[in-house]
């Protein structure tokens, strides 16, 4: 069989290699990483409807590595990692289209984008937690110097604040799961979500170290709640989303922001099921915080950059919520089962849905951006609809998807979720309605102070869209509406997945 | 083939949002024949379904793992109200026929917008699916924002924030109380017709029932929400105040009675306690009402914007929709459904006489200012129209308007007398406000005098032109025609209203 999981982790590494040695010339930089990742793209299609219906791993792969250290080269992805997969590809490929200006180096940062890319597909297809952590780490690397060399003013502070932060999240998770290994003798999240299922994981832990095994969930825990971000471990985020150069933001929140999400599903919810269980209240309290006051934030900025950095916050708070909510202490009832899945389903299509989005919403911003030679603050604008309408009319498409406009692809994600966690924890999802609605005012007053009112003389001749523009955000934005019309092309294989893991895991 | 009011509505306003917009005055013509052909396929729909039950439109399996299905039905109601639609979409063009003289207009995004608008309120009207109803209810909200904000006047960005965040708030409302019934079902389905079977616990009902209704009765302008209606109707283009007025409000006051008292009709009932005499959520809705009629009629009393005079009104009008919701008696709600249709056809006259007809030409609506332009000579055509629809709006037998109005009075008379009594007063007041309108914009005795006290000629206006014409006589002729025969409406309504759950008929006895 071939190994199609290792054949697309490894074409962005290998393409990083050769944008390298292009070195200054911007325009084979530019098409190497184009036509890298538009073959991942492809492959990453392949694999997507090579999935069939079970919602089991597809595309194993599996060999010995380090044996002494149960370290295998466990590769397999399921209706999560696959869409996943696709989203990386997706707005990876966006990413490399919105990098026209180049300040130096291009033959690096093109190899860095290529690089983070191919961490991305490492951590999405990984089983093992060593393999898998190795990619983890290795995404953040690339990111730290595409934001630190190619980023606006300040963006070395920015960029330390970022690894930092991360970091520390990300040690206190290699603890924990080194700690799993002494107990366990194993580094697999399959077997150890197993062992999770049928509760020998706590067992096993209580007798090796003690118990601990809350503290190593939260320690877990930690290391996602920095990346995703959950309030209040997101004080690193809105620097680093306004200071990196706009492409690397829309890597930023449209993928590697779906790591810790996925982190969460991965490892979080299956192994540690029983234990969040135990601390779900607090969890879901951070999570409404994190759905309320993101929106909020989002409402007092005054920079569109910062002001789309704090609305991902709050779009990756429903996530949370969602996943908190099914985290239940108790046996379940038909009923519960069709809420979690509901909810499930919500949280994989609104990471799948807010990846794109986000993306192109900032993509839309770096257009704006090198229109206006830098300027981004939302009172700088106006009236924008007058000499750009095809702009104003297709980012307002994206901005209608982030407000949760029926059709759109982000109201389905978003309505699945409140159906599922409704009847989990009607409290926190009726406080979280309140996130809906400011995300509502922050998107109206953008599309009213930038699109609409009197024309600043300094924009009378502001450039709308070029053809090629348009063509390139139009398959995005096409993609919008097909999933918010006809949400089953995804949802018939995450939902299949979501029944898969229900019915293994132990919540 | 009712559906196709919706796939028409929506296809016509995707090729305006494409068409070049140069094209602004093929762009009217485009998008008066797509409302044309909405409205004939209502009318043909509605001809032919008679006084038949639920017509069953389409029925496809949308997103099965949640049980949520594309559902399209049409009982006497929806029929009623999608006509309604049709000939409030086909009016408002009429009445716009000046967007595209200009350059600069952009006719053609104008026009895409009130056709996805149109798209959106025929959807909910037809649709049986709550999701679906959900979904088209949130389409509607977004072309509503983008009219007043972009071809709005007076504080057009505060009405147009303000009506976006007041639907928005509503639907959030709604959403919880849709999710919780959802769930408290067994999650097996979004079908309002199953739903409505389902036995709901009384303790739900009461909650879930008060949380619907104002999240619906936002949209219908209910006391003491409503605060978004004048100052959005006032700030919107002509078009869309008769829209807005004419049919988004009636989406709210269907809403109200599809979803929120047909699912939880028990949530009507009294609580078992009483405080100041206030003892159900039917009490406090009809208390609302009620202000809502007295309180919208005496601030048009004092308005001096001839728009806010019409604004005002619509809120005391709707007030009568939801009181005669209210009486849960045949008559109550017959009468309450007669009058979403009449005022939608009267508020659309009005509207297009005050904002279209005199704005466009005296480039005011000061009632102080109209009142020294000798109008009642100067423009008879809008005097005359106004008397109409004036007439028409305060009750004057003849008039669809007055059988709407009789009848919500009598279900009231029935259910709650003294309620009956306060509404009346506000009838009689919606005489005053309108008699004072329409004495002093048109036929007031003020000599036209300047600064020096020398007289100031009648000034010769644009004549009036075809399409205001044919508009006038499909609304005028609409109101009339259902005046004089309302039984081709009531033999629709009656049966639909009877086939409500039975708990909503008992008159709260």
């Amino acid at each position: 069989m071939i190994p199609a999981l290792t054949i697309l982790t490894a074409i962005p590494a290998a393409a990083a290699l050769l944008a390298l040695l292009a070195g200054k010339r911007v325009g084979l930089a530019k098409t190497i990483a184009l036509v890298a990742t538009a073959a991942s793209l492809a492959l990453a299609l392949r694999i997507w409807f090579g999935l069939g219906t079970t919602g089991s791993m597809h595309f194993v792969e599996h060999a010995d590595w380090i044996p002494s250290l149960g370290i295998e080269y466990h590769l397999g992805v399921d209706g999560l990692g696959a869409l996943m997969l696709l989203l990386a590809a997706i707005v990876s490929l966006m990413a490399i289209a919105a990098s026209r200006k180049v300040a130096s180096q291009p033959g690096l940062y093109f190899a860095l984008i290529l690089l983070l890319e191919s961490g991305l597909f490492g951590t999405f297809t990984a089983l093992n937690f060593f393999h898998w952590f190795l990619f983890w780490e290795l995404s953040l690397i690339p990111a730290f110097f595409l934001i630190k060399l190619w980023g606006g003013e300040g963006c070395g502070p920015a960029a330390t604040q970022f690894f930092v932060y991360t970091m520390v999240g990300s040690v206190a998770l290699l603890l924990s799961f080194v700690a799993l290994y002494f107990a366990t003798g194993s580094m697999d999240f399959e077997a150890l979500a197993n062992m999770a299922a049928t509760g020998e994981l706590t067992a096993a832990i209580t007798a090796h170290l003690g118990p601990i095994s809350l503290w190593l969930a939260l320690a877990t825990l930690l290391g996602f709640a920095v990346k995703v971000p959950i309030m209040p471990f997101h004080t690193w985020l809105p620097a680093t989303y306004s200071k990196a150069p706009t492409p690397v933001t829309m890597l930023l929140t449209g993928a590697m922001s779906k790591m810790g999400v996925y982190g969460l599903l991965r490892l979080a919810l299956p192994i540690f099921g029983p234990q969040l269980a135990e601390v779900r209240t607090p969890l879901l309290i951070l999570a409404t915080l994190t759905v309320v006051a993101g929106a909020w934030a989002a409402a007092v900025q005054k920079d569109l950059k910062r002001i789309f950095a704090y609305s991902s916050v709050n779009h990756l708070g429903y996530c949370l919520l969602a996943i908190f909510a099914v985290a239940l202490p108790s046996a379940s009832s038909p009923a519960i089962a069709l809420s979690q899945t509901a909810a499930l389903d919500g949280v994989v299509l609104q990471m799948f849905n807010h990846g794109l989005t986000a993306a192109v919403i900032f993509w839309f911003l770096s257009m704006l951006e090198s229109r206006s030679s830098g300027v981004l603050g939302i009172n700088d604008f106006g009236g924008l609809r007058k000499p750009a309408p095809v702009f104003c009319g297709l980012m307002g498409i994206a901005l209608f998807s982030s407000l949760g406009l029926p059709g759109l692809n982000g109201f389905v994600s978003e309505f699945l979720i409140f159906r599922g966690v409704f009847p989990l924890t009607w409290a926190s999802a009726t406080v979280s309605v309140l996130g809906l609605l400011i995300t509502a005012a922050v998107i109206l007053t953008v599309i009213q102070r930038v699109f609409t009112g009197p024309l600043p003389e300094q924009w009378k001749a502001f450039p709308d869209l070029t053809t090629a523009e348009r063509f390139a955000v139009a398959p995005a934005l096409i993609l919008m509406a097909v999933l918010g019309l006809v949400p089953q092309v995804v949802l018939g294989t995450v939902n299949a997945t979501v029944m898969h893991w229900l019915a293994g895991w132990r919540l | 083939m009712l559906a196709f009011t919706i796939y028409l509505s929506f296809a016509g306003a995707l090729l305006l949002a494409i068409m070049p917009s140069a094209w602004s005055r093929g762009a009217r013509v485009f998008a008066l024949l797509v409302a044309l052909a909405g409205l004939a396929v209502a009318l043909i729909a509605f001809v032919q379904a008679g006084a038949q039950g639920t017509v069953a439109i389409v029925d496809l399996a949308w997103v099965p793992a949640m049980g949520i299905h594309y559902t399209l039905a049409a009982d006497g109601i929806s029929r009623v109200l999608v006509l309604l639609t049709g000939l409030a979409a086909v009016a408002g063009i009429l009445f716009s026929w000046n967007i595209g003289d200009a350059e600069g207009d952009r006719a053609n995004e104008f026009f895409a917008f009130f056709l996805a608008l149109i798209g959106g309120v025929y959807g909910v009207f037809l649709s049986v699916d709550l999701f679906l109803l959900f979904v088209f209810y949130e389409i509607a909200i977004v072309p509503k924002y983008f009219l007043i904000a972009i071809w709005g006047s007076t504080r057009r960005e505060y009405a147009a924030m303000k009506l976006a965040l007041y639907s928005f708030a509503g639907s959030a409302m709604v959403l919880i109380g849709l999710l919780a019934a959802y769930a408290q079902a067994g999650s097996q389905t979004m079908n309002l017709q199953t739903l409505a079977l389902h036995p709901f616990p009384i303790g739900f009902q009461m909650w879930a029932f008060p949380l619907v209704f104002t999240g619906f009765a936002i949209l219908a302008g209910m006391w003491p929400f409503h605060t978004w209606a004048p100052t959005g109707h006032v700030a919107a283009p002509t078009a869309a105040s008769m829209l807005l007025a004419g049919v988004v409000m009636k989406l709210g006051a269907y809403g109200c009675l599809r979803v929120a008292m047909t699912l939880f009709p028990h949530g009507l009932d009294p609580w078992g306690f009483s405080f100041l005499g206030i003892g159900s959520w039917r009490t406090v809705f009809s208390l609302f009402a009620v202000i809502g009629i007295v309180y919208g009629a005496a601030v048009a009393l004092v308005q001096n914007d001839f728009k806010f005079v019409i604004g005002y009104s619509s809120v005391s009008h709707m007030g009568l929709v939801l009181l005669g919701l209210l009486t849960l008696t045949q008559i109550g709600i017959d009468g309450a459904v007669l009058q979403m249709f009449s005022h939608g056809i009267l508020a659309g006259l009005l509207f297009a006489t005050v904002g279209r007809i005199v704005y466009v030409r005296t480039h005011t609506r000061d009632l102080g200012m109209l009142s020294k332009l000798q109008l009642g000579k100067a423009m008879p055509f809008a005097a005359t129209l106004f008397v109409i629809a004036g007439m028409a709006s305060m009750g004057l037998p003849g008039f669809s308007g007055f059988i709407a109005e009789v009848q919500v009075l009598i279900g009231a008379w029935q259910a709650f007398p003294w309620f009956a009594i306060v509404a009346g007063v506000g009838i009689v007041v919606g005489v005053a406000y309108t008699w004072r309108a329409m004495q002093r914009a048109f036929f007031s005795d003020e000599p036209a005098l300047d600064a020096q006290g020398a007289a100031i000629p009648i000034p010769e206006y644009d004549p009036v032109t075809w399409p205001e014409i044919a508009g006038t006589i499909l609304l005028a002729g609409a109101s009339l025609l259902i005046g004089l025969y309302p039984r081709l409406l009531l033999d629709v309504i009656a049966p639909a209203v009877q086939a409500l759950p039975h708990a909503l008929l008992t008159g709260g006895r």
